[in-house]
């Protein structure tokens, strides 16, 4: 059991409660997808995990350690991070993007370059091309690359992905959703994806779990899920269109 | 004289000028940065105090230079005359605009990749250090851009409280009425305003695509550190302990006294001398006296009872020179013998209207006052014997305000009609050159106003050679050498220092 949510509340002092006795466990390897409307709660989930946020009730459990315990910068440096606008540092190259963290943590220049390139050919941009370019030099597509590689840099045990496909075009989207499923094939790392999007949640989730109105109403596999009938759970799968998406095939 | 020519006749003394200057901005410049950096970052990261902080600097940025000046002087430690004073004032002029361009630089980093360097686990140190400073930096320049252009400008001021740089040149053009020193010093600040302009658009350019890596960063801005610190340093090391700091007024009179004094001690004592001429008004040189800025500067008796003791002058000069001599005593400083001349107020009109209204006495300005315009420098409409008691004493009533306006312009304003009668100096080479004639003092309103060197009686006992030398100017300066050398340097536009010497070779010599 990686992380663990145990009976987790989340409210900001007099609002109504983002996220309310939420109980959750990922466990190691996999990939859940959590699915909800916007503001439904999504995003609270992501933060409480690497304590960009903490739980006002309940706790969080991450590598058997709740977060309150834990020492921020040393969780954060664990955990890979991709959001949608990405947030590249515009001063700095695609490999001084992707050799941040690694800098951080003290390692060796050669190290960590040699480790920029290994993660650049991965996710399809080849180094001798990208490595020196800046992000406004790249597409949408490539710089959401540049994000993953990013984030996965120290070879992190969890990964969080917030909307991380969301700004793309649909042709693109698929295509770098393929990639990122490759690379989780490969690396095996652990991964909680947020998105608005079912098919999405359905094509790369392990498991899914529909958040809605501050609590979780279903978490289970994607087939099990397609057939609840609680009505929250139908708005969704009934947005999905009816004609598969390429990446069925892939 | 072309301007050209001003310039290559005083190559040496432009040049410390142009150092003063460049030494000021420099110097504020890198205080306000080092000052407001860090409480930018401050603001940003703290909304509700980034507001006071704000409001702070810019109300500081309102207040005009020369009353920022004023109310620097009297102050312990930051005030006094020279170079300190003016730092202080010129660094609060700077904070503002580089305090505000590093709030906007800070503030206007995209959020997503602030909220990138902290997820990924970087300490606020580090998220300031990597990721904000180097986005906010193109901004901080732009900041400092504005600040130094800005210091480069307001610098010109300094020169009102013995800072020194160009303004001295502006200063002294303006107590001269003459156009090409105005000239000689503004041309140059302006020049330097648009090179240092220049020179931070180029680095504010190289820098946009962010490319400052701190290797890079670090050494140069330790280099330019270490120069200004040599310079400044340089600029401070001049005064010793042997050394007599002479001080004037900002007038031509003033001047020509300043450096007569000065010439007479370097001619009979061989101590080095420090001039600091062209100081703003009597407040500033007295203030100067006392905490010991300046040794020697001449006051007129008259000015010295009503403006720096606010007592009433006797009319006969020698009790007039005994009570000054009395209340200066008690601040240990030493009145010595009169020079000679009496510089006591003169009311003047235009020659032209004189002859047709038959104007002779203050007195007959009565039947015109209901149709004129007077004009006054500001410190003649403030004092008690100046404007207030001149119309109480003649029962004079004018047909508009008193205009207010600087000493050396008034002269001019009476000439080109813009006022139609002033207060200026018995003494006034400008007297004869603009064709105005002076009105009796019919009912002796003016008290007497006989120039005396006042020295700081530590000097004098310190360096007892000081009195000897400046016994020798002891009754040797007539009303009417006194307007020659006026005239001299007003209306000839000959050298302060060449008319000086000159009267001094045929003083007789005090050995």
């Amino acid at each position: 059991m990686l992380v663990r949510f145990e009976e987790v509340g989340f409210r900001r002092p007099g609002r109504a409660a983002v996220l309310d006795r939420l109980t959750l466990s990922v466990q190691s390897g996999e990939v859940l997808a959590i699915v909800g409307r916007s503001g439904a709660g999504k995003t609270t989930v992501l933060k409480l995990v690497n304590r960009l946020l903490l739980p006002t009730s309940g706790t969080v459990i991450v590598e058997g350690r709740d977060t309150r315990e834990w020492d921020a910068i040393q969780l954060r440096r664990r955990i890979g991070y991709v959001i949608q606008d990405v947030g590249l540092f515009p001063h700095m190259t695609v490999e001084e993007n992707i050799t941040i963290v690694p800098r951080l943590e003290r390692w060796p220049a050669e190290r960590a370059r040699t480790r920029a390139h290994q993660l650049l050919e991965l996710v399809g941009l080849p180094p001798q091309t990208y490595a020196a370019r800046r992000p406004h030099e790249l597409s949408g597509g490539q710089r959401q690359r540049v994000g993953v590689a990013r984030a996965l840099a120290v070879d992190p045990p969890i990964l969080l992905m917030d909307e991380p496909f969301g700004a793309l075009d649909p042709v693109t989207r698929a295509e770098v959703r393929r990639e990122f499923a490759r690379i989780q094939a490969q690396l095996h790392t652990t991964v909680i994806i947020v998105t608005h999007d079912m098919a999405e949640a359905c094509i790369l989730g392990q498991r899914l779990a529909v958040i809605d109105a501050a609590q979780l109403v279903i978490c289970d596999t994607p087939a099990i899920v397609a057939d609840s009938s609680d009505p929250r759970v139908r708005a969704f799968i009934d947005a999905v269109p009816p004609t598969p998406t390429p990446d069925r095939t892939a | 004289m072309s301007l050209l020519q001003f310039w290559l006749s005083r190559r040496a003394e432009l040049l410390v000028l142009l150092e003063q200057h460049v030494v000021l901005v420099l110097v504020s410049t890198s205080v306000a940065v080092a000052l407001g950096i860090p409480s930018g970052v401050l603001a940003a990261r703290r909304p509700r105090l980034g507001r006071t902080i704000l409001l702070l600097a810019n109300v500081a940025q309102t207040v005009p230079s020369l009353a920022l000046l004023g109310f620097l002087l009297p102050l312990p430690f930051i005030g006094g005359i020279g170079p300190r004073t003016a730092l202080v004032a010129l660094s609060i002029y700077a904070l503002l605009p580089i305090v505000r361009t590093t709030v906007t630089g800070i503030q206007s980093v995209d959020p997503a990749v602030v909220e990138a360097g902290i997820a990924m686990g970087m300490t606020r140190r580090q998220l300031l250090f990597l990721v904000e400073f180097p986005l906010a930096l193109p901004s901080m320049v732009a900041g400092i851009r504005v600040a130094t252009v800005i210091g480069v400008g307001t610098a010109t001021i300094a020169a009102a409280i013995g800072a020194g740089g160009l303004g001295e040149y502006i200063f002294r053009g303006l107590a001269m009425v003459d156009t090409t020193t105005i000239l000689a010093g503004a041309v140059p600040a302006a020049a330097l305003a648009l090179a240092a302009d220049g020179l931070l658009a180029w680095l504010e350019h190289r820098i946009a695509p962010a490319r400052v890596t701190t290797a890079i960063a670090a050494p140069a801005a330790a280099v330019s550190l270490l120069v200004v610190v040599a310079l400044s340093g340089a600029a401070y090391a001049r005064t010793g302990d042997a050394t007599v700091v002479v001080g004037s007024k900002n007038f031509t009179e003033q001047v020509i006294l300043g450096e007569l004094v000065a010439q007479v001690i370097e001619a009979e004592t061989h101590l080095p001398v420090v001039r600091k001429l062209n100081l703003g008004g009597t407040f500033v040189c007295d203030r100067g006296l006392r905490t010991g800025d300046l040794d020697v500067y001449v006051e007129y008796t008259g000015t010295a009872v009503t403006a720096v003791f606010h007592q009433e002058v006797p009319h006969d000069s020698d009790q007039a020179f005994r009570r000054a001599r009395e209340l200066y005593a008690r601040g240990s400083v030493s009145v010595l013998s009169p020079l000679g001349f009496n510089n006591t107020f003169a009311i003047l009109v235009r020659a032209k209207d004189a002859r047709t209204l038959g104007l002779r006495t203050i007195d007959d300005l009565r039947s015109v006052a209901r149709r004129w315009t007077p004009g006054f420098g500001y410190e003649f409409l403030q004092r008690d014997d100046g404007y207030p008691g001149l119309v109480r004493t003649y029962g004079l009533q004018f047909g508009s305000q008193p205009r207010g306006m600087d000493v050396s312009l008034i002269y001019r304003a009476l000439a080109d009609g813009q006022v139609d009668v002033i207060a200026g100096d018995a003494t006034s080479a400008l007297i004869q050159a603009f064709d105005l004639t002076a009105l009796d003092d019919n009912r002796h309103y003016f008290p007497p106003y006989d120039a005396v060197p006042l020295v700081r009686t530590a000097t004098l006992l310190r360096q007892p050679s000081v009195g000897r030398a400046l016994a020798r100017l002891a009754g040797g300066i007539s009303d009417r050498d006194m307007r020659a050398l006026n005239a001299a340097v007003d209306i000839d536009h000959e050298d302060v220092r060449k008319v000086v010497r000159q009267f001094l070779e045929r003083l007789p010599s005090g050995r």
